[in-house]
């Protein structure tokens, strides 16, 4: 191997360390007698960090949050968090002389005579869809390529945590400015939580201060939205951090890597940079978006009323789901000694939330409880390779994002000029089978994508060169992939054999099932790995190799004439070569 | 509303009971004849160039209307039916000369096809057209007339004036209106298949007529729900939603936080990944070694 | 990696972690491909050619240098534009936004795309390996623990004083009841509220509405006449309570309880041909020649609705599609609402103006827990 081994760090122990001396300055030195940093430092700043665009969804996530943080708190500075009824007097004529509370018209101040303000504003907004999305995504990054597995579970659970907190903190955030249409949103708010049985109507007087819309809501959400969450943000996010740092990022399987190593880029200098760099993208981004795209132009909706309403109520787009199922429930209710169960919104609303909340955060002990895997996984999987869980998960995807859409049906139906009513009928339906279908069909995929890779490794990539054999028969060349493509290919675990043997007891030495739960988790077992394609063994590999020899045989004549499909492997180039080489 | 034949006759009325002489009779119906006839040809609506008078108009309008509209309207705007109840086109006794310069004007009329609602297309007729074919339908029974420039512009109003009145057309829009055209006035969704039009290039007078006629399923608002004043105040809230710049930047089609989190989605998600990806990429690779031989 | 799953706590094939090759697994005579080792490593052009290096730190301080200009940009951005009563412009848009997002945006992006260029093109890009270690502690670490905790536990004698242990527990769970209890006085029970009646039409099951309050239009406040409505008509409307002076002159309802007299109090009143109107049973008696009064506020959650079709009668809601019929008793024919709209009864008073005969009959808005729903309507 030609690696330069002076950079490589035998243990976790002892950093890579540089063969010259530096000079320390003084500060350095009177900061260290003091903190002892130089220990910490030693053993974190060449940490490595493995190099994939896949990786820093997260960063986006949390660069979103600082530049959340810095200018919420340059909002904090001009923004009233109160509902004491005013006379609009400031610089926007349209409203001039209009009553409305004091946080509507400190956020139409901040709007117009704040210069920068609608710039922060805005730029406060769009992190924030930003920071959900980028959760979002990274959530599905974690999952579909397995490294939610042990040992880090529960770092899964923060994060699901972290996106939850997220999306009620963006929730108490667009409501803050008391504006028509962040006030509808907080009226079905109360109208949810009137919904509830038995405590329903004290949970709502309690909220808001007596009868909906009372002057209490607006400072409480304030204080939730400044103070509460963002620390319980600060304290998750400061934790999941930790936990990466503790675990080592996970790698993709490749060459030279393995589950007892971390190859990468060490954190100071290049990956400091990296991530550094990637914050200022970040920001940068944001601070454009926030300059150059409108949202929630408060201005334009006016201060919140109760008898005042706009079409296209929508909320934010992370709030679309709950919003979308909503809509499309029938309208269920019974009555029960004369209290009324109110299924139309305590389903959608009550009951499916925090059940998709917690089926989320539970997938990794479910996996680990099925599979029976209690292995540590540090090598990431292609989701191609776990095709069940890939599954799942686009069909958890499906159900989401047809609940979203059902969000915007209105919207939907004036924009394909469609009817909103056949669109609900439409999702009622759809919100069903949507996911089966969507689960079937991955599943199907994923098998056919691994008989694929296969075939890579038996027979070879396709160069694209088709041959005709004296007989006629036309074929296409195949040339062997490289050994490192074909290590990564072959990276993977093998699948437990799960078929069951006639005398009770299945391939791996298991006793026949001793409770109920025991027959259903076998069963997930099956269906998790029987259908999956297991990599080639040693002797399948050499078999293909001993065909593909022979091929190369045949075809020997064609080496070294620019169509003999080595043009991609960099084995001979083709300038200055006809494509015959007597013409 | 404008009622122009009533308002000279009752001046008559008024001041006969005053006046016992005979000649002052006939002097004061000649005074009335002549008030009702400059009275007429000043509220009357405006066509560009024309000199016909309002019987010429109405027979050319009745042309016009037995060629096309009368196929679904009937030969003399009496609708027509269909077997079940429904009609094809409804009656037009009484819908009056806004209604006709609304659903023409906007070329919502003639409709194309039957469905759900019309939209709005370019117009089958000119203008001159469109009035006598107001002016036939007006004709047949009293109905709402065709504004003028005055009732719907802000014209002869202090800049005082002018602010309170677009303040109040919010107040009364958001009050009426933005539940089925949105908060600026883009559209929005009805049941089965219908929606409220947008508003943004629509022109003032036909603002002004929809809200009075309440075209297809849009609800009256007649001038004793919301007053002329009233609705000239919508109208220049609209209008200043119009010529206001849009203060945040490019503003995404003013549906609210749908077209917002398609953006957040798209433009920051896309562009922030789009960066991962090149920062993660493989830098471009060199054949030479570092001491600057080949490989 | 064989198939047979490896016990818990060891390492996957039972070896220790560190080894000789580098990080790389031992030998598996099972796998198809032993693990290659980290590819040779190739230079980039600005390792190996001094210009190249050089035009890439130009590059790079050049790509600084526009951040830095961008941000003086800004701050000229910032003084020279204005905003408020005389709003600068450009293209239509807001020029100070559009200017200070552009210039701050612009000033981040490239600082940030500098030191990315600096990292890819010239900061060293030989890939390291870090050797990992097993989550778990030590054996003996965890043994020395667990005997400090067991040290602990013995020395404090806890498991041995059951009384204290749980006398404790049940002070620390008392101590749970100030905590809740602290917070009772975030507002007001909602028979607390309904008892109280600080204000007109206190309660859940109260409105403002009473016998003879006059339906006036909404934002104006004038009370409306039969005649003044037309068949088609749909009038936002609200209790004149709303905008009802006292002998001085100022408003009768202000702040809080002013907006909770809306948002139960506001209602449509529609004007329809009486042939078309099926009244409920009991309520022959309350349209006025085809004139009826429904409350606004939705029976799902609350959003206010004024969608009214023509034609049909139909209501729909903007917020979750719920449709209601106004000329049957506003019963939901669509969508997620379970209960009808309300509606209020109409009479004419002594000066020919439309008025309540009463207070709704039926809680408006949203379903709540105490809302007796078997006896409520007049149905």
């Amino acid at each position: 191997m030609s690696i330069d081994t002076s950079k490589v760090a035998d243990s976790n122990k002892t950093a890579a360390t540089a063969k010259k001396k530096l000079p320390v300055g003084a500060v350095a030195e009177w900061a260290d007698d003091r903190l002892g940093l130089a220990t910490m430092m030693k053993k974190n700043l060449r940490k490595v960090f493995p190099d994939h665009w896949s990786f820093m969804l997260g960063e986006v996530a949390l660069w979103s949050f600082v530049v959340l943080l810095l200018s919420g708190v340059f909002l904090t500075f001009w923004y009233v968090p109160s509902m004491g009824e005013v006379s609009y007097q400031g610089s926007y004529d349209p409203l001039r002389g209009v009553e409305m509370s004091e946080a509507y018209a400190s956020s139409l101040r901040l709007s117009f005579d704040v210069r920068g303000g609608l710039l922060m504003r805005q730029m406060h907004h769009w992190s924030a869809m930003i920071f959900i999305a980028a959760m979002m995504i990274h959530l599905l990054r974690v999952y579909f390529t397995g490294a939610h597995r042990k040992p880090r579970e529960l770092n899964w659970v923060i994060g699901c945590l972290l996106l939850f907190l997220g999306t009620l903190e963006g929730f108490t955030g667009y409501s803050l400015p008391d504006d028509l249409l962040s006030g509808t949103g907080i009226r079905a708010a109360d109208g949810f939580m009137k919904a509830s049985p038995v405590i329903g109507s004290y949970m709502s007087f309690f909220l808001f201060g007596g009868e909906f819309p009372g002057d209490q809501i607006i400072p409480r959400l304030f204080t939730v939205h400044v103070l509460l969450i963002p620390g319980l943000l600060l304290a998750l996010i400061s934790a999941h951090m930790l936990l990466l740092v503790y675990h080592k990022h996970t790698q993709w399987p490749g060459p030279g890597r393995t589950e007892h190593n971390v190859v990468g880029y060490p954190m100071l200098p290049v990956y400091m940079a990296k991530a550094g760099g990637f914050f200022f993208i970040v920001f940068g981004v944001t601070a454009l978006m926030g300059g150059l795209l409108s949202i929630n132009p408060v201005w334009l909706f006016g201060p919140y009323d109760p008898s005042k309403v706009t079409a296209g109520s929508q909320p934010d787009w992370y709030m679309g789901w709950p919003d979308g199922l909503l809509r499309i429930m029938p309208g269920w209710e019974s009555t029960v000694f004369g209290h009324p169960i109110s299924w139309n919104i305590m389903i959608p609303i009550l009951i499916m939330p925090p059940l998709m909340l917690t089926l989320l955060m539970m997938l990794p002990f479910l996996e680990s409880w099925i599979t029976g895997d209690k292995r540590n996984h540090h090598l990431l999987q292609r989701p191609r390779n776990a095709p069940t869980r890939t599954a799942v998960m686009v069909a958890l995807m499906t159900f989401y994002g047809l609940a979203w859409a059902a969000g915007g049906n209105d919207l939907i139906a004036i924009t394909f000029g469609l009817s909103i009513n056949q669109i609900t009928y439409f999702m009622r339906v759809a919100i069903f089978l949507g996911p089966i279908i969507a689960f079937l069909i991955t599943k199907r995929w994923c098998i056919s994508l691994q008989r694929k890779d296969n075939e890579t490794l038996l027979h070879g990539y396709e160069t694209g060169i088709i041959m005709r054999s004296p007989e006629g028969g036309y074929s296409e060349k195949h040339l062997p992939v490289s050994a490192d493509r074909a290590f990564t290919l072959t990276a993977r675990d093998r699948d437990p054999d799960v078929t069951v043997v006639e005398s009770g007891t299945d391939a791996n030495g298991l006793e026949p099932k001793s409770n109920p739960l025991e027959g259903i988790r076998r069963r997930l077992r099956t269906t998790m790995y029987a259908d999956n394609i297991q990599k080639p063994t040693l002797e399948e590999l050499e078999e293909g190799h001993h065909h593909a020899e022979h091929e190369h045989e045949l075809q020997a004549a064609m080496d070294g004439v620019s169509a003999d499909g080595h043009q991609f492997d960099g084995h001979h180039l083709v300038d200055d070569e006809t494509l015959r080489p007597d013409h | 509303m404008r009622h122009l034949n009533r308002s000279a006759n009752s001046l008559a009325g008024r001041l006969s009971r005053h006046r016992r002489r005979p000649v002052a009779g006939a002097l004061l119906l000649l005074l009335g004849l002549v008030l009702t006839g400059t009275l007429y040809s000043a509220f009357s609506p405006a066509s560009a160039g024309s000199a016909e008078n309002n019987e010429e108009l109405v027979a050319e309008g009745r042309q016009l209307f037995l060629v096309g509209c009368s196929f679904c309207h009937g030969q003399n705007g009496e609708g027509v039916g269909t077997a079940n109840g429904n009609h094809y086109g409804p009656a037009l006794v009484g819908v009056g000369a806004a209604a006709v310069d609304f659903q023409v004007g906007t070329g919502r009329m003639p409709m194309v096809q039957p469905g759900q609602q019309n939209p709005t297309k370019p117009e089958s007729y000119t203008q001159d057209e469109i009035d006598a074919l107001a002016a036939y339908v007006a004709s047949l029974a009293p109905g709402p007339a065709v504004p003028e420039e005055g009732d719907f512009s802000l014209a002869g109003l202090t800049e005082e004036e002018r602010t309170e009145a677009v303040a109040r057309g919010g107040l009364i829009f958001r009050t009426n209106c933005t539940a089925c055209h949105n908060f600026a006035g883009k559209g929005g969704a009805m049941p089965r298949g219908g929606y409220a039009a947008n508003l943004s290039d629509t022109e003032a007078r036909y603002i002004y007529e929809a809200m009075l006629t309440g075209p297809g399923n849009m609800d009256n608002f007649s001038d004793g729900n919301l007053s002329p004043e009233e609705k000239r105040d919508v109208i220049a809230y609209l209008y200043t939603l119009r010529d206001q710049p849009a203060y945040g930047g490019f503003t995404l089609g003013g549906l609210g936080p749908v077209s917002e989190g398609l953006f957040a989605w798209v433009a920051g998600i896309g562009v922030m990944v789009g960066f991962a990806i090149w920062i993660a990429a493989h830098t471009t690779r060199s054949t030479k070694q570092k001491d600057g031989t080949a490989a | 990696m064989s198939d047979h799953l490896p016990e818990k706590g060891h390492s996957l094939n039972g070896h220790p972690a560190e080894d000789e090759h580098h990080g790389l697994d031992p030998l598996e005579p099972d796998e198809p491909i032993q693990n290659p080792g980290l590819p040779a490593h190739v230079w980039r052009p600005t390792d190996v050619d001094p210009a190249s290096e050089k035009r890439a730190e130009r590059q790079i301080a050049a790509i600084f240098g526009l951040s830095s200009i961008c941000a003086v940009l800004f701050v000229v951005a910032y003084f020279t534009l204005q905003t408020g009563d005389t709003h600068d412009t450009v293209l239509d848009l807001g020029a100070s936004t559009v200017a200070l997002g552009s210039s701050l945006g612009f000033a981040l992006l490239l600082i940030g795309i500098g030191i990315i260029q600096w990292a890819r093109k010239l900061m060293g890009d030989h890939e390291i390996v870090e050797m990992r270690h097993p989550a778990r502690s030590s054996d003996d670490d965890r043994e020395a623990t667990l005997g400090i905790l067991s040290q602990g536990a013995e020395e404090s004698g806890v498991f041995r004083r059951p009384l204290v242990l749980f006398s404790l527990g049940g002070a620390m769970t008392f101590l749970l009841a100030p905590a809740v209890v602290l917070f009772r006085d975030l507002g007001p029970t909602p028979s607390q509220v309904e008892d109280d009646q600080d204000y007109p039409g206190a309660g859940l099951e109260h409105t403002v509405w009473d016998k003879g309050v006059r339906v006036v239009r909404d934002v104006v406040g004038t009370p409306i006449r039969p005649s003044d409505l037309e068949i088609g008509d749909l009038v936002n409307a609200e209790p004149e309570t709303v905008f009802a002076l006292d002998d001085e002159g100022e408003p009768i309802l202000e702040g809080v309880p002013l907006q909770i007299a809306k948002s139960k109090g506001a209602v449509v009143l529609t004007r329809m041909d009486p042939k078309d109107n099926t009244p409920g049973k009991g309520r022959e008696d309350w349209a006025v020649d085809g004139i009826l009064c429904y409350s606004k506020i939705c029976t799902h959650v609350g959003c206010p609705i004024s969608l009214n079709e023509r034609k049909t009668q139909h209501l729909l809601c903007p917020c979750h599609q719920s449709t209601f019929d106004l000329a049957d008793s506003a019963k939901v024919i669509f969508g997620p609402a379970a209960r009808p709209l309300p509606q209020l009864p109409l009479m004419v008073d002594d000066e020919g103006y439309l008025v309540a005969q009463s207070d709704f009959k039926e809680p408006v808005g949203p379903s709540f827990w105490e809302r007796d729903n078997n006896g409520s309507t007049t149905e």
